[in-house]
C-alpha cells in the first residue's frame, strides 16, 4: 500500500505509536517505515531517545520513557516523517511539521487532513512556533477530537 | 597556454568538496563552472537533506551550497574561479578549451578533476515539444531560482526522489499538482516524499504513463494510459487530464561527454545511469592525472558525491606532492561514509552498477 500508494496501512500508522495510556505525556511519533540513509533525528535528540546507529539506514528506534516530547526531531527530519502526539480529556494534540503559505493563526479552526489529503475533521490551531532553529519548517500545534489519533496527519486551509 | 595546478570543471556538491580539500592541503585551484552561479544543482534544491551530519544532512540544498563555498572562500589567493565559462573541449595531455564570452582559452593542469554531474532524461511522446512540458530541473530552476510559477496546473511523470520533490515544492509555490505517473508497479523514491504529498492531496498513480500530449500552442492537457506487469499499455485505459504543465522527471544520465572526448575508457552501465568512465580505486580514469568524482561517475544522491569529491581532494592533493594532516585518517574515513550511504535498499543500484563496471563491455563514445 506505502508502496503504491504514498500512504501506510492503519496497521503500519499504529505500529508507530505507543499504548495510550503512555501519550498523557507528549511523544514523538515516527513514521519512517523504509531504510533510507539518514539519521538526524538521532543526532538532534537532546535526550538520546532515538537510535539509528552507526549504519544509518537502520530505522529509527524511539525509547518512549526517554522521550520528553521536546520536538527538536520534528523540524530535523528531511521526510517530515516525525510529529509529537499527546493526549488530553477527549483532545488528541498534535505538533506536527508544516512548510506552507499562509501559516495559521492561533485559535483558527482549520481542516484536519489524513494522510491519503482527505479532510477528516476541523482542528483547533494552538500554537504556531517558527524559531530559526527550525530553518523554515514550521510547528503547528493542534487540537483535534481523539478519535482521529490514528487518521490525522496534517492541516489545510479552509480557504483554499 | 595557461598553465594550472588543479582544475576543477563543475562546481557542484563534488566539485566544491574536492576543492575545499584541495586549498586546505595547499594546492592551487582553478574551477570552471558554465553557469552564472556556483553549486550546481544544490541552489534550487530548497528541501532538507538526507544522510548524516557530515554531509550536511537537515540542511537546505542552497545553504549547503554556501557551506561548501565558505570552506573555500578563506583560500582566495590559492583559488581561482570561472563563472559561465564552459569547458568545451579536452585532450589527453590534460589539456582544456573553455569558452566565455565569446572568447576561447586553453589551460593545462597538472591533474584534471571532472566533476560535471548528469543531465536529464526525456521522454518521447507525441506532441512532448509542445511548450509548457519541462524537464524537473527546469521547473525548480524558473520557481526556486527565478521566483516564476511554471504554470497552474501540473502533472509529474516519474515518482523518483526528484519527481517527488519537485511535485512538493511546486505545491508550496502554488501550482495544482493534479497528479504524479509512475510507469513502475512502485514509487521510485523515497516513501517519505512520496507520503508528503499524499497528505498534499496529490495522487501517485503507478502503472500508468503520458500517452501524448495535447494542444496547438501549448499543452492544453495530457493523455494517460495504464501499463500491465511488461509496461505494454492497456487499451481503453486512457484518461485526459487539463494542464498547463507537464513535468517529465524519469531519470538522470551522467555528463560523460569531456571523459569520452578525452579518450577515457567508458563502460554503458545502465545502474549507473548510463555511460560512465571504467577508474581505479582512487577514480582516476585511464588516463593518468585525470580524475572523475559526483554524478558523472554514476546517478546517486548529493550526500555521495561530497564525499566523493573529498576523497578524490585527498587522491589529488598526494598526488601533487602535499601532505594534508590526518591524510590517511580522511581517506578511510571517506570511504566507510560512502561505503554507509551505499548499503542501504536504496544503494542495490550503485553497489550493482559498480560491480558491472569493474568488468563491463565498453561503450561507444557519441
Amino acid at each position: 500500500m506505502l508502496k503504491r500508494l504514498g500512504y501506510p496501512s492503519l496497521e503500519q500508522v499504529k505500529s508507530c505509536f505507543p499504548q495510550q495510556d503512555v501519550l498523557l505525556k507528549p511523544k514523538a511519533i515516527i513514521e519512517c517505515y523504509e531504510a533510507i540513509p539518514c539519521n538526524p533525528c538521532e543526532t538532534s535528540c537532546p535526550v538520546h531517545a532515538i537510535t539509528i546507529g552507526q549504519d544509518i539506514n537502520h530505522r529509527p528506534q524511539l525509547d518512549v520513557d526517554r522521550c520528553t516530547g521536546c520536538g527538536m526531531c520534528i523540524h530535523s527530519c528531511p521526510g517530515l516523517a516525525i510529529c509529537v502526539v499527546s493526549l488530553k480529556q477527549d483532545q488528541a494534540i498534535f505538533k506536527i511539521p508544516y512548510e506552507f503559505l499562509p501559516l495559521p493563526h492561533v485559535s483558527d479552526v482549520w481542516h484536519g487532513v489524513n494522510r491519503a489529503g482527505e479532510v477528516i475533521a476541523p482542528v483547533k490551531i494552538l500554537e504556531v512556533r517558527s524559531t530559526p532553529i527550525q530553518d523554515h519548517t514550521h510547528i503547528v500545534t493542534v487540537a483535534i477530537d481523539q478519535q482521529y489519533l490514528y487518521d490525522f496527519i496534517t492541516i489545510r486551509s479552509p480557504h483554499e | 597556454m595557461n598553465q594550472r595546478e588543479v582544475i576543477i570543471i563543475g562546481s557542484g556538491p563534488a566539485g566544491l568538496s574536492a576543492a575545499g580539500i584541495l586549498l586546505r592541503a595547499g594546492a592551487h585551484v582553478a574551477m570552471f563552472e558554465r553557469s552564472p552561479l556556483i553549486g550546481g544543482q544544490l541552489i534550487k534544491q530548497t528541501h532538507k537533506f538526507f544522510g548524516s551530519q557530515k554531509q550536511y544532512a537537515k540542511t537546505r540544498g542552497y545553504d549547503i551550497a554556501k557551506k561548501l563555498y565558505r570552506d573555500i572562500e578563506a583560500y582566495q589567493d590559492h583559488f581561482e574561479l570561472h563563472l559561465e565559462a564552459t569547458v568545451v573541449a579536452i585532450y589527453p595531455d590534460r589539456v582544456i578549451s573553455v569558452y566565455r564570452q565569446g572568447v576561447y582559452q586553453k589551460y593545462q593542469a597538472q591533474a584534471i578533476i571532472i566533476a560535471t554531474g548528469a543531465s536529464e532524461r526525456l521522454l518521447s511522446f507525441p506532441n512532448n515539444d509542445l511548450p509548457g512540458i519541462y524537464g524537473a530541473g527546469a521547473v525548480q530552476t524558473l520557481m526556486n531560482l527565478y521566483g516564476v510559477l511554471p504554470g497552474k496546473n501540473a502533472v509529474m511523470v516519474g515518482s523518483g526522489n526528484i519527481g517527488l520533490i519537485v511535485s512538493y515544492q511546486m505545491m508550496q509555490a502554488g501550482v495544482n499538482v493534479k497528479a504524479v505517473l509512475e510507469a513502475a508497479p512502485n514509487i521510485g523514491g523515497y516513501k517519505v516524499h512520496a507520503s508528503k504529498l499524499r497528505r498534499l492531496g496529490v495522487p501517485i498513480m503507478t502503472q500508468t504513463t503520458v500517452k501524448r500530449a495535447i494542444g496547438m500552442t501549448a499543452i492544453e492537457a495530457i493523455e494517460t494510459i495504464r501499463l500491465d506487469e511488461k509496461w505494454q499499455p492497456i487499451e481503453d485505459t486512457e484518461t485526459t487530464i487539463p494542464i498547463d504543465t507537464l513535468c517529465i522527471s524519469v531519470g538522470l544520465t551522467p555528463m560523460h561527454q569531456l571523459l569520452s572526448m578525452a579518450g577515457a575508457e567508458m563502460r554503458y552501465i545502465s545502474e549507473l545511469g548510463g555511460c560512465v568512465p571504467h577508474m581505479s580505486s582512487a577514480h582516476e580514469t585511464s588516463i593518468r592525472n585525470i580524475f572523475a568524482c559526483g554524478d558523472v561517475t554514476g546517478i546517486e544522491e548529493a550526500s555521495s558525491a561530497i564525499v566523493e569529491g573529498q576523497f578524490i581532494g585527498l587522491i589529488v592533493s598526494e598526488r601533487l606532492g602535499y601532505a594534508l594532516e590526518g591524510y590517511h585518517l580522511l581517506k578511510h574515513e571517506c570511504t566507510t561514509e560512502l561505503g554507509i550511504l551505499r548499503c542501504g535498499p536504496f544503494g542495490e543500484k550503485i553497489r550493482l552498477g559498480q560491480q558491472k563496471l569493474k568488468g563491463g563491455s565498453s561503450c561507444s563514445n557519441d
